[in-house]
């Protein structure tokens, strides 16, 4: 039983959902609770990780119902790598919260409502943990929302009108994103009649059902992604929630929009995969990358800057599409798509918080007040700086694997147009992240005119450690490959 | 991994390492990071001779690292890369001592040195780079960590500079990216290999081959500043003296011109790249950078920016060596490699002996300064002489083979091409030596310094005259069994698979 | 053809269109958020409607238990965007987003 994966997977929603409910019942042990929440579930991920490498796909029909009336929950080598990834930007972010929320800076009242950070935060792990674990499309819609709603009142912590109206756009926009969503599992199932992703996959054709289905589904997945032009709600909610909210926000909730969309297009709608849906995409994807570089090259704050930029990457996840959908086991491309998110999960965390524990110190974001800080606040200057590096998809980083898949797909299909938007791509990247570490250079003539905030080791840890990682990750590659070959979603066979 | 294998890794980590150190000690640990410093910078140089010594015995040197599908992170050590690894190994030594001296009292000394040790150490990562991956790699971590060193004095013109620096070498990058990836696309994992590794797939793609070759140089061609990609390095002059110096001679324009060594010689292969007619145009190229570069530098008044566009001219001339078809014009072109390091780095070494000791930027301002500092003039004078190409200093040497080779190739216009630039070259640096021995001092010098006995500070006097004594000895005893001209010689009769 | 369940299935779609509008069109938040609601009323119909399966059998059980689900969904989406818009009028004195730039 313990050595089966399919024993973990429920506990792997369950730790932390139990940690959010004793966070709301017991708030005054939130020091002790947040540790033993975080380390069981990491536990959990992490052995529901391992044995589904070492044993294969893994699925638990909860209560023993089974599909299709019963919920299974699904583990495959793409949900392993995301709880995986989950667990470990949650884990550096959770660590980052402690320092951050409980800072002298923050006034009586601000940290009281801070407080409620912890029932939130282990409430929306226990929402992205069950969206990876979920195998039908309904649940999806269901963990979608859990994620939604965690992540706007998690945005509305920060208590300010401006990020209070950020978090109402937010909610509004994922409202519409689900609903539309919902509206295409409807089509779906009138048209199939079943929900579960695997038994879908295995009845499904092109018919006018699925393409209404992909339609509504795929406009309500972008607008939940913020694919351009469905962007305009997240610079807003990212740039004004407070440091370790907007890391999760970029790193993590953004990542699960496009996860649904990944699996539902590789698992239900591929057979629309020769129609102009996918190239589409790619079009949207493109026009993201350039557009939202654009605006992250023109931004004068540093939070913005960051927000803008993740716009911009998330371009880059809708490029490939036309590739991973024309020939379905194309898994170079699917690895460069998860390599990217692994990649930009890391990066773009550590990008915010460093970014959170410079305004934290300094009490300003401004792009024109970073000059001389190098000296003042090493650690999270290098760690921005080694954020930037795999944002920009230099070597050796996570970034820079990401973008040889996907430049090695591309090229080997013919697709060198795109090969030619990745590159740009980088560039413009380089552009905007040298925007903020140019005036770090800067020679300043008072140094001591400068006075900062003590930043706590715990904060400064953990943006250096997620950096450090982003730069690790250029040794996985090979792994990241072998993993996603495991149950890989394409792989229709009902009940595996 | 046996001690064999682990070796080339250890050379990357003996600079790697105390560089990571470095970043986190304080500014004021000075002995701790000079320790640091030259511990690291000696064991690399130990590690290269017992490598050296192993390679004469035959032995394999190769460290093997999985990276991604189908592509390992391999650092090789083949006669090539001991070329290029020995002179930056040794340069790096010298001015590690320099920079020491030049940056006694300068403030964020951690940082400087945390960022010189990571660019030597992407270096010899480029150096020892065994398949085009790898190069990319070590030849984008060069890009970064340099930016910091070239912006180090956090001026206006040094962030101007280092934002010229970055546009320009982020873009090859990126080029060379597209190229690399496309090779792996079109002929699966390749790695260096004498003689050129594209044999199997030449056949039926040769039209795809030069295309690559042209992203390969475009890529490569940026930091080896041919024109019209050289427009970054004058800006980056505005770098401390011992970054300039390592810039020049070691590290980012000699990395790009070993890039276009190694891809012609061990990704192509000479006889290949001949075959496809891509040697020609890139002969033409590098013939125009040398007469380009070497009248812009006629017009310079400041000094390092004269060096600068000097660079341009003699990095081109290891280009013309390669794409000169023949024997004698390659040896020409890989022990000018060689040769232009050592007599750059000399040249600017007495710079910024000038600049630091009087506080001389300009060529108008050098009157005199010959009785006040002679060691640091003979050594430019060397140094100069032997951009010329003057016996008996080792640029004679180079530019004879170079010459020599065009003619056997029949391609003699070549040869007047370097007549040419050598008399440009007397035309801008003859001036200066004159005004620096014969023109009395005007006034007083701009800034001066005094270090007591010595003309300067000795940390500052000693690598130029270590170098400019170099320059002559290795002309003067080019051909001593197992030197440099005979390793140079075995190394191109295997390229050419004779 | 046109029978009942058609008909109520176009009706969903028909409230569907009307909330995406409400959500879109109408500056103020209380309206917005009735929107969202009508948006999910037509979902639900529709949903409804697909589980007819004929006059002689009975109604496919899924798309109701999934429609119950919906609405608890919905009525926590509502509840908290309502906490939202409340809180934003005691802040800022309006129940209108401020446009890009305002804030």
């Amino acid at each position: 039983m313990f050595f089966d994966a399919a024993f973990w997977l429920p506990l792997a929603i369950m730790a932390p959902l139990t940690t959010a409910l004793l966070l709301f019942l017991l708030p005054r042990r939130s020091g002790l609770l947040t540790v033993i929440g975080a380390a069981a579930t990491i536990a959990t991920v992490f052995l529901a990780t391992l044995l589904v490498i070492q044993n294969g796909a893994a699925r638990h029909t909860l209560g023993g119902w089974g599909a299709p009336l019963g919920i299974d929950l699904t583990a495959d080598g793409l949900t392993v790598l995301m709880l995986a990834l989950t667990a470990i930007v949650g884990a550096a972010i959770t660590l980052y919260a402690h320092g951050y929320f409980t800072h002298p800076v923050h006034d009586a009242t601000a940290r009281t409502r801070y407080a409620n950070f912890w029932p939130l935060w282990f409430f929306l792990w226990a929402a992205l943990n069950a969206l990876f674990l979920s195998g039908d499309v309904f649940n999806l819609y269901v963990t979608l929302e859990l994620v939604s709603f965690a992540a706007v009142a998690l945005t509305a912590l920060a208590g300010k009108p401006a990020v209070l109206a950020a978090a109402m756009r937010y909610l509004l926009v994922g409202l519409l994103g689900s609903l539309f969503y919902l509206m295409g599992v409807v089509f779906l199932y009138g048209g199939f009649g079943v929900l579960d992703i695997a038994a879908l996959g295995a009845v499904v054709t092109a018919t006018p059902a699925l393409a209404a289905a992909a339609a509504l589904i795929t406009v309500g997945l972008a607008m939940k992604t913020a694919l351009f032009p469905l962007h305009f709600w997240l610079p807003p909610a990212h740039a004004n929630a407070t440091a370790p909210v907007s890391a999760l926000l970029s790193a993590l909730v953004i990542k699960g929009s496009f996860y649904i969309l990944l699996r539902v297009w590789l698992g239900v709608l591929y057979p629309l995969g020769e129609t102009i849906a996918p190239y589409l995409l790619m079009a949207l994807g493109a026009a993201a990358l350039l557009w939202g570089s654009l605006q992250a090259i023109r931004q004068t704050r540093l939070k913005l800057l960051v927000a803008y930029s993740t716009v911009a990457q998330i371009g880059y996840l809708f490029l490939l599409m036309p590739l991973l959908l024309a020939e379905r086991n194309n898994l170079v491309a699917l690895a460069g798509v998860v390599c990217f998110m692994l990649a930009h999960a890391t990066a773009k965390a550590s990008a915010f918080l460093s970014a959170g524990a410079i305004q934290l110190a300094t009490g300003d974001d401004r792009l024109a007040s970073l000059r001389g800080l190098m000296q003042i606040m090493p650690a999270p200057v290098a760690a921005f700086a080694m954020a930037g590096v795999s944002l920009v998809a230099l070597p050796p980083s996570g970034g820079f694997v990401a973008k040889w898949f996907m430049l090695d797909a591309t090229l080997a299909s013919g697709y060198w147009v795109v090969a030619l938007v990745i590159v740009a791509g980088g560039l413009m990247a380089a552009v905007y992240i040298m925007r903020v570490l140019a005036p770090l250079f800067r020679q300043v003539e008072t140094v001591e005119a400068r006075r900062v905030e003590h930043v706590p080791l715990s904060m400064n840890l953990s943006a250096f450690g997620l950096a450090v990682l982003a730069i690790l990750l250029s040794f996985t590659g090979v792994y990241v490959l072998e993993i996603l070959a495991i149950g890989a979603p394409w792989v229709t066979e009902a009940g595996l | 991994m046996s001690w064999e294998n682990s070796l080339p890794l250890l050379i990357f980590l003996s600079s790697f390492a105390p560089g990571l150190v470095i970043f986190v000690l304080d500014e004021e640990q000075h002995t701790l990071r000079t320790v640091l410093n030259l511990f690291g910078a000696v064991a690399k140089l130990a590690m290269v001779g017992a490598m050296i010594v192993g390679l004469l015995e035959d032995k394999v040197y190769e460290t093997r690292l999985p990276l991604l599908p189908g592509v390992d992170l391999v650092l090789r050590a083949d006669p090539l890369s001991m070329l290029f690894i020995t002179l930056s190994a040794s340069l790096w030594m010298v001015t590690t001592l320099y920079a020491i001296g030049y940056l006694e009292h300068a403030p964020n000394r951690s940082r400087f040195f945390g960022f010189f040790s990571l660019c030597v150490s992407s270096t010899m990562g480029i150096a020892l780079a065994g398949n085009p991956l790898t190069f990319l790699i070590f030849y984008e971590m060069l890009t970064i960590c340099t930016y910091p060193l070239v912006v180090h004095r956090g001026t206006p013109q040094a962030m101007l500079g280092g934002r010229v620096y970055l546009i320009y070498t982020l873009t090859g990058g990126a080029v060379l990216l597209l190229a690399v990836v496309g090779l792996f696309v079109l002929a699966g994992p390749v790695e260096f290999t004498d003689g050129g590794a594209l044999d199997a797939v030449a056949a039926g793609n040769a039209d795809a081959l030069r295309w690559l070759f042209l992203l390969f140089i475009g890529g490569l061609g940026v930091k080896a500043a041919l024109v019209p990609l050289h427009g970054w390095l004058p800006r980056a002059m505005v770098a401390p003296a011992p970054v300039s110096a390592l810039l020049h001679a070691v590290a980012v324009v000699k990395a790009g011109a070993f890039g276009i060594v190694r891809v012609i010689y061990d990704l192509y292969g000479v006889n290949l790249a001949h075959d496809l007619g891509v040697l020609d145009p890139l002969l033409i190229v590098a013939c125009i950078t040398v007469i380009v570069g070497s009248l812009f530098a006629l017009n310079q008044d400041d000094l390092k920016k004269r060096l600068a566009y000097s660079t341009v001219s003699q990095v081109s001339y290891i280009i013309i060596g390669v794409a000169t078809f023949g024997l004698l014009g390659s040896i020409g072109g890989l022990l000018h490699l060689v040769y232009q390091g050592i007599m750059k780095i000399t040249l600017f070494f007495c710079a910024g002996n000038f600049a630091e000791t009087l506080g001389i930027h300009k060529v108008s301002e050098m009157d005199g300064v010959g009785r006040r500092m002679p060691l640091t003039m003979a050594a430019f004078t060397i140094g100069a002489f032997g951009m010329i190409g003057a016996p008996p200093t080792v640029g004679f040497i180079s530019k004879w083979f170079l010459g020599v080779g065009s003619l056997a190739a029949e391609s003699g216009w070549v040869l007047a091409v370097l007549l040419t630039s050598s008399a440009l070259n007397a035309a801008y640096f003859l001036p200066i030596l004159h005004r620096g021995w014969f023109k009395p001092q005007q006034g007083e010098w701009p800034e001066e310094h005094s270090y007591g006995r010595l003309e300067t500070h000795w940390m500052l006097l000693f690598p130029p005259a270590i170098t400019g004594v170099l320059v002559i000895l290795l002309g003067v005893f080019a051909n001593m069994p197992t030197g440099l001209l005979q390793w140079v010689e075995i190394l191109i009769l295997r390229e050419y698979r004779l | 053809m046109i029978n009942a369940s058609v008909l109520y299935a176009l009706a969903g779609v028909v409230l569907f269109g009307m909330g995406v509008y409400a959500m879109i069109a109408y500056p103020h938040l209380l309206r917005k958020i009735l929107g969202m609601n009508v948006m999910g009323v037509g979902v639900f119909m529709v949903f409804i409607a697909i589980s007819y399966q004929g006059p002689e059998q009975r109604a496919d059980p899924v798309p109701h238990a999934l429609v119950i689900t919906g609405i608890v969904v919905a009525v926590c989406a509502t509840g908290l965007a309502l906490a939202l818009a409340t809180q934003l009028h005691a802040l800022t004195g309006s129940a209108r987003i401020p446009a890009d730039g305002e804030e």
